[in-house]
């Protein structure tokens, strides 16, 4: 180790940011509060830009001991991080585009009477976020975990007062809740087998084993229950359900957290465990298959969707689903790579989004928008360059990243190519129908009078025409934008991929030097194409020929219905699961066990003993020769007694 | 030499009649006389113990019962002046107020 890096600073320093808006934010002005939260997030993004800037200078993996936490036999968990590539690679992007939607959220949330606690939360959410990134063994990053849960549980019930919105926190609870409970049975299976969660002995011990091909094992036990946990937060089939919900909460929220990084911690975490996954190749089937399926099942959901955030968080998901399917066909470097990507221009769309709904006051159903390019330009060039990207159409970030995954793809198995080659077309074109919809031809929206409006809470402010964001909004956007565009040219040669050899080992990038150059290409020119078609059909449907869109949701009338109610999987769901749950809850636990057993017990006990002081209580009268009375009667039978005993 | 038993059934005679009369009388002197009756019905048997087993405790606490007789007949007749003329009735049925 030749320098400190003093890491720990990055994650503590958000959580004084959250503790001093906390506690104080109630009483300061607006500036104290946005002050703050930049200053410590910043602060952290600046020192993790001074880590990166040493990182040549130390030996990897680099690990910086906090403090003691738990020692119990020969296993022990301490307060320890971890810096390696990968690591890196995410401190930079959750502390960077953290700090950029720090700055948006100023103008964003500038009116919200609740100013400091929005920021507060959002320092909270970076310091749990950067425990997660950071940790030396699982169950701290456990703790990141459940923290950047409970900060996502918080933030999208940051309008609580909205039923919608506290509901949908709740929803994202307990959904996540389920996947926890599986991250938490892999954690178990570890320390029972491997006495140990530190990353460094765990995979140490890991590494010898030999790969599970002929049965599934103890690895691909662990590796599944992992999958379980990254299913439930990153929104992957079939947890996904509560990321769509989740958009209840502020739009930078839903860019921080339920786009750029927090529902990327699955993706993380997979990637971590790499060394468990290689080694047990039915659990990464499940992760391929799983990350495929939701890719091209939720981009057909965004296909249907008008709200303009729906939109987004199927599109998230269904990213998402690709950085599994790199994960899942080994490409561990592909997936952190999409992710870095995926964080810049989601982060994008997402803020774009937002301050599209800040311009048009309030509202989010695209079918009221339209033609806002005129009004809004800043928005629109941003929110093209992200929609290039996601879309992947060359040189922006997106192409590289997707071009890489499904490359990788297609060298595993390519029926996940094909499917990923479609959901690339979905993907494109519901991204510029939303682009269409949203930008081009004419304003559908009322123009609503100053302060005339309330039926979107806190997300609207007094309109006449949709107007341009504030700089402090539009700046992070620029960033992103411009981040969006060069960001992809990391990869550009496998240098990404290089540098995170030492992570993944570089066996994965040999293979994919070995294989023809002309087939890469060729496959390369496919995703492109498909690209443009999409752009191509959303053009001609969205702006050409604006009819056309109904006409064929009439044709495939029943398909069309099931796919708008996003396939009824929430209706389903609440078949299956919450309604029995609820049923057997109120019909047995409740009324049955509770009520009848437990509560009966104790009230006829009570009632009982209330019954016979009721009769008792008649004795004491106050009539003190009834008491004298008594007292004869009692020595009459005592002395009638003692004769008795005496007689016999 | 009269036997042990017969003083024993006429203390517990005596005994008797005063918890049958501080049972059923209403007149609060009555009352008190019972509990005088009583309280030598006692007194009978531990004289007539103390004979018998020719042991002197028995007198002596004959000697502390009737000390305190005595002192309770002084205060408990203060007392029933006092009552009387408050309430201006000896009958206790009418005096009541610490009844439920």
């Amino acid at each position: 180790m030749t320098s400190n890096l003093n890491l720990w600073l990055i994650p503590v320093l958000p959580l004084a940011g959250a503790a001093i808006n906390g506690f104080l934010g109630k009483k300061s002005s607006r500036t104290a509060v946005s002050t703050v939260g930049l200053v410590f997030s910043g602060a952290a993004f600046a020192w993790a830009l001074s880590v990166a800037w040493r990182f040549s200078s130390v030996a990897l993996p680099y690990q910086e001991y906090v403090a003691h936490w738990i020692r119990s036999g020969s296993f022990s968990a301490d307060f320890a991080l971890y810096l390696d590539q990968l690591s890196l690679v995410m401190l930079l992007v959750v502390t960077g585009v953290g700090f950029l939607i720090h700055v948006y959220s100023v103008g964003y949330m500038w009116e919200d009477p609740s100013y400091y606690r929005f920021f507060s939360y959002l320092n909270l959410f970076m310091f749990f976020m950067l425990t997660l990134v950071l940790a030396n063994n699982y169950l701290m990053m456990f703790i990141g975990w459940e923290g950047v849960g409970l900060a996502s549980y918080l933030l999208i019930g940051f309008w609580f007062t909205k039923d919608s919105a506290a509901s949908a926190g709740k929803k994202a609870f307990i959904v996540n809740r389920i996947g926890d409970f599986g991250f938490l049975i892999g954690i178990f299976l570890l320390i029972q087998h491997f006495g140990s969660l530190n990353f460094t002995e765990v995979f140490a011990q890991v590494q010898p084993l030999a790969p599970e091909t002929a049965g599934a094992g103890l690895l691909t036990a662990i590796g599944i229950l992992l999958m379980v946990g990254a299913c439930g937060k990153s929104a992957q089939i079939p947890l996904y359900v509560w990321l769509p919900d989740a958009m209840e909460g502020p739009t930078p929220v839903s860019a921080l957290i339920h786009a750029a990084t927090m529902v990327t911690a699955g993706v993380y975490m997979v990637a971590r465990s790499h060394m468990i996954f290689e080694r047990a190749p039915q659990a990464l089937m499940v992760v391929a298959v799983i990350g495929t399926l939701t890719a091209l099942f939720a981009a057909t959901i965004g296909i249907t969707q008008t709200d303009i955030k729906k939109v987004l968080a199927y599109s998230t998901v269904s990213q998402l689903g690709y950085m599994f399917m790199a994960c899942g066909v080994g490409a561990f470097s592909a997936g952190i790579f999409h992710l870095m990507t995926h964080a810049f221009f989601k982060g994008l769309l997402f803020l774009g989004a937002g301050s599209v709904i800040h311009a048009v006051g309030g509202e989010q159903d695209m079918r009221k928008m339209g033609g806002l390019r005129s009004y809004i330009p800043w928005t629109t060039l941003t929110m093209g360059i992200a929609t290039l990207a996601i879309a992947g159409i060359p040189p922006f970030a997106g192409f590289w990243s997707k071009d890489e995954i499904l490359w990788k793809a297609y060298q595993s198995n390519w029926v996940f190519w094909l499917i990923g080659v479609i959901t690339a077309f979905i993907t494109s074109f519901y991204m510029f129908r939303l682009l269409f919809m949203t930008f081009a031809g004419d304003y559908r929206g009322a123009k609503v009078d100053a302060h005339g409006h309330g039926s979107h809470g806190h997300d609207d402010h007094g309109h006449g025409e949709p107007h341009e964001s504030p700089w402090v909004m539009l700046v992070p956007l620029m960033v992103l934008a411009l981040l969006s565009v060069v960001g992809g040219f990391v990869g550009y040669g496998n240098r990404f991929e290089h540098f995170l050899a030492p992570v993944f080992g570089s066996g994965e990038v040999a293979a994919g030097e070995a294989t023809s150059r002309g087939t890469e290409l060729l496959l390369m020119g496919v995703s492109v194409i498909v690209a443009l078609l999409g752009a191509a059909l959303a053009y001609v449907l969205y702006v050409s020929k604006p009819y056309l869109p109904q006409k064929i949701a009439d044709a495939m009338n029943g398909f069309y219905t099931a796919v708008l109610n996003k396939y009824y999987v929430d209706e389903l769901y609440a078949k299956l699961f919450v309604k029995p749950l609820i049923d057997g809850s109120t019909n047995i636990l409740w009324q049955g066990v509770d009520r009848k057993v437990i509560d009966d017990t104790v009230n006829n006990a009570a009632d009982g003993a209330r019954h016979v002081s009721d009769e008792v209580r008649h004795m004491q009268s106050g009539n003190l020769r009834s008491y004298a009375g008594w007292i004869a009667a009692g020595s009459a039978v005592v002395i009638a007694y003692m004769i008795w005993v005496g007689v016999r | 030499m009269v036997p042990l038993s017969y003083y024993l059934v006429l203390s517990g005679f005596l005994f008797a009649c005063g918890v049958t009369g501080f049972l059923i009388k209403r007149n609060i002197i009555t009352i008190f006389m019972s509990i005088e009756l009583m309280l030598n019905g006692v007194n009978l048997s531990f004289v007539a113990f103390a004979a018998h087993w020719h042991d002197l405790a028995g007198q002596v606490f004959v000697f502390f019962v009737m000390v305190v007789a005595a002192a309770e007949a002084a205060v408990g007749l203060a007392i029933i002046i006092a009552v009387y003329r408050t309430r201006e009735t000896l009958n206790v049925d009418q005096v009541n107020l610490l009844k439920l």
